[in-house]
């Protein structure tokens, strides 16, 4: 928490800056760059998310494919069984998402540490083989295919995942400056010592999971009206998106503000922006750098920035206290 | 009716019995000492009060509310504070933001949190040590910022296990100035310890348990002298008056 306080204090200067580029920038680029940041501005939204419940509350999800699914599929089977337009899936996803997030919640926050990370797991995993098999109501494995509103132009899905993106990380920001803050991180540290000082820990990991599930189910949402195609194993997919998330925030750094930022965007460079020039490599490439990040900076590249200014530097890096 | 009254608890480990039916009733305003040797059930009857381990039989009343079956954290909101023999600090978060936690249970204001905490922690003359990480600091600091991370929720009871365990002399001089100075503040103190100096100078009435059984209760001055005391710390031969 001690370097969210720092960040702040530097003022508004930097994501200042950020917005500024984000809003002006982006109608010059060619249609595959702006692919890449509707990607980058969704992986941000996705990983955000995760951080609030994995990194700062301490409850590592295996199986946030669960909510990013159920925001796509919102959307997807209002169009599928009502022919609505898919936009009200913006409402629809998040809110499937939170419903069943609460029961979800309830059940697996009995659980701790890998115990909870696992039953996640198996939830994720029990979503996909559900959406996949049930074909009269979601759609089966052939998923559902809908109509893009805006047709090939790309620039208004950037805008409106820019704008969720924000209103994510500001959220959290907010989130975490208040009395939840220090709730969840205390719970993350220490869950019977957080007991012990009077926190109901479970209701507070709820009220992590809620805007978790939320924002989760809203870059979902934007997924499902970009692509206007989603299909269970892409949606509901561990690999591709519950592993990924985790991945993404721990190469930026777990419990950081701006940890979920730089990783989801270092994520889909890698992933996404290579790929056309190297293939399917990239994937392992991006999978090698999350490997030698965790092995060396398990704290992420936000996490541990002191320690690679240090390295910079060429002063051996100082433990304190141990550890 | 006393102000914290345990009646016939008792807590059961699968066949072992470690507090086999203890009453007690503590009275508001005073330090209370319990002292046992390893194992007599001293932690498990803290955490029989705190509904860590729920008590399987008996009935623990606070205030004249029973809190046997309500949770650890609705039991701290009513108003018992603890600390942790194996200190819990939370690593991460420094220790100004680990008694600001403790802040939050009276009020939703950051502002307000942080002054409570920056208050008590200059009560427990932690001031110096606020912006450390509370895993960098050493046993005596963590043990003092648990008394201060537990004041800071506005406790009337304070259960303080083995605050001075593990201490050096001056370190012991420096709690017992803050026990008293507890007390005085009108929170009514339970205390667990091993170090005789400590529990002796500061209770003004004291519990000797022993296999989870009451053996010898009274001042500091009866503890010490009692012949039940001393057999289960020394040995039946020196409780023959040798």
């Amino acid at each position: 928490m001690a370097e969210i306080k720092t960040m702040a204090k530097k003022s508004w200067f930097l994501p200042a800056i950020l917005g500024i580029v984000a809003i002006a920038f982006p109608p010059f680029l060619g249609g595959y760059f702006q692919h890449l940041l509707i990607l980058m501005m969704m992986w941000i939204t996705m990983a955000t998310a995760w951080n609030l419940l994995g990194g700062y509350t301490g409850c590592v999800s295996f199986g946030h494919c669960v909510f990013f699914g159920l925001g796509a599929y919102g959307g997807g089977l209002l169009y599928l069984h009502w022919g609505i337009s898919p936009w009200w899936g913006m409402i629809a996803g998040p809110l499937l998402a939170i419903i069943a997030g609460i029961p979800i919640g309830l059940v697996t926050f009995r659980l701790r540490g890998p115990y909870f990370a696992l039953s996640m797991l198996a939830l994720g995993e029990t979503f996909r083989i559900v959406f996949t098999n049930w074909v009269s109501v979601l759609g089966g494995a052939c998923g559902i295919v809908s109509s893009r509103t805006f047709g090939v132009e790309k620039l208004p899905y950037y805008y409106i995942a820019l704008v969720i993106a924000a209103l994510s990380v500001y959220v959290v920001y907010r989130l975490m400056h208040s009395k939840y803050g220090y709730y969840f991180v205390s719970i993350r540290e220490d869950q019977d010592a957080a007991e012990g000082l009077g926190i109901p820990t479970t209701r507070y990991k709820m009220y992590a999971l809620i805007p978790s599930a939320l924002f989760t189910g809203l870059a979902g949402a934007v997924y499902m009206n970009y692509m206007a195609y989603i299909d269970p194993e892409v949606v509901f997919s561990l690999a591709g998106i519950s592993i990924m998330m985790i991945l993404a925030v721990m190469v930026g750094g777990a419990g950081t503000l701006g940890g979920p930022i730089l990783g989801a965007v270092i994520f889909v460079l890698l992933n996404e922006g290579i790929r056309a020039a190297v293939g399917p490599i990239s994937y392992l490439i991006f999978m090698v750098i999350a490997c030698l990040l965790i092995m060396f900076l398990p704290d992420g590249i936000i996490g541990d920035w002191a320690k690679i200014k240090r390295a910079f530097r060429g002063k051996k890096p100082v433990y304190v206290g141990g550890e | 009716m006393a102000y914290l009254d345990i009646n016939h608890v008792v807590r059961k480990f699968g066949g072992l019995v470690a507090v086999n039916d203890i009453t007690v009733g503590l009275e508001q305003g005073e330090i209370f000492g319990l002292i046992g040797p390893n194992g007599s059930g001293k932690t498990t009857l803290f955490n029989a009060i705190n509904n860590y381990y729920p008590a399987n039989s008996g009935e623990i009343i606070f205030k004249g509310i029973p809190i046997t079956r309500k949770s650890t954290h609705e039991i701290c909101r009513l108003g018992i504070g603890r600390t942790f023999q194996v200190v819990k600090p939370l690593r991460r978060m420094t220790v100004l933001e680990n008694v600001m936690a403790g802040a939050f249970l009276r009020t939703n204001s950051a502002t307000k949190a942080r002054d409570k905490a920056l208050e008590i922690l200059n009560f427990c003359e932690l001031m110096p040590r606020k912006d450390m990480p509370a895993k960098d600091l050493p046993i005596a600091d963590k043990k003092r910022m648990e008394i201060a991370r537990s004041l800071a929720g506005d406790p009337e009871l304070i259960l303080l296990d083995e605050t001075a365990a593990g201490l050096n002399l001056v370190e012991i001089e420096v709690v017992m100035a803050i026990v008293r100075k507890i007390r005085d503040s009108g929170i009514t103190c339970f205390v667990v310890e091993h170090v005789m100096k400590f529990i002796m100078g500061i209770s003004d009435r004291m519990m000797c348990i022993n296999f989870g059984k009451e053996i010898a209760r009274g001042t500091p001055r009866e503890i010490a002298s009692h012949p039940e005391v001393i057999k289960a710390y020394l040995g039946e031969e020196y409780a023959k008056g040798k």
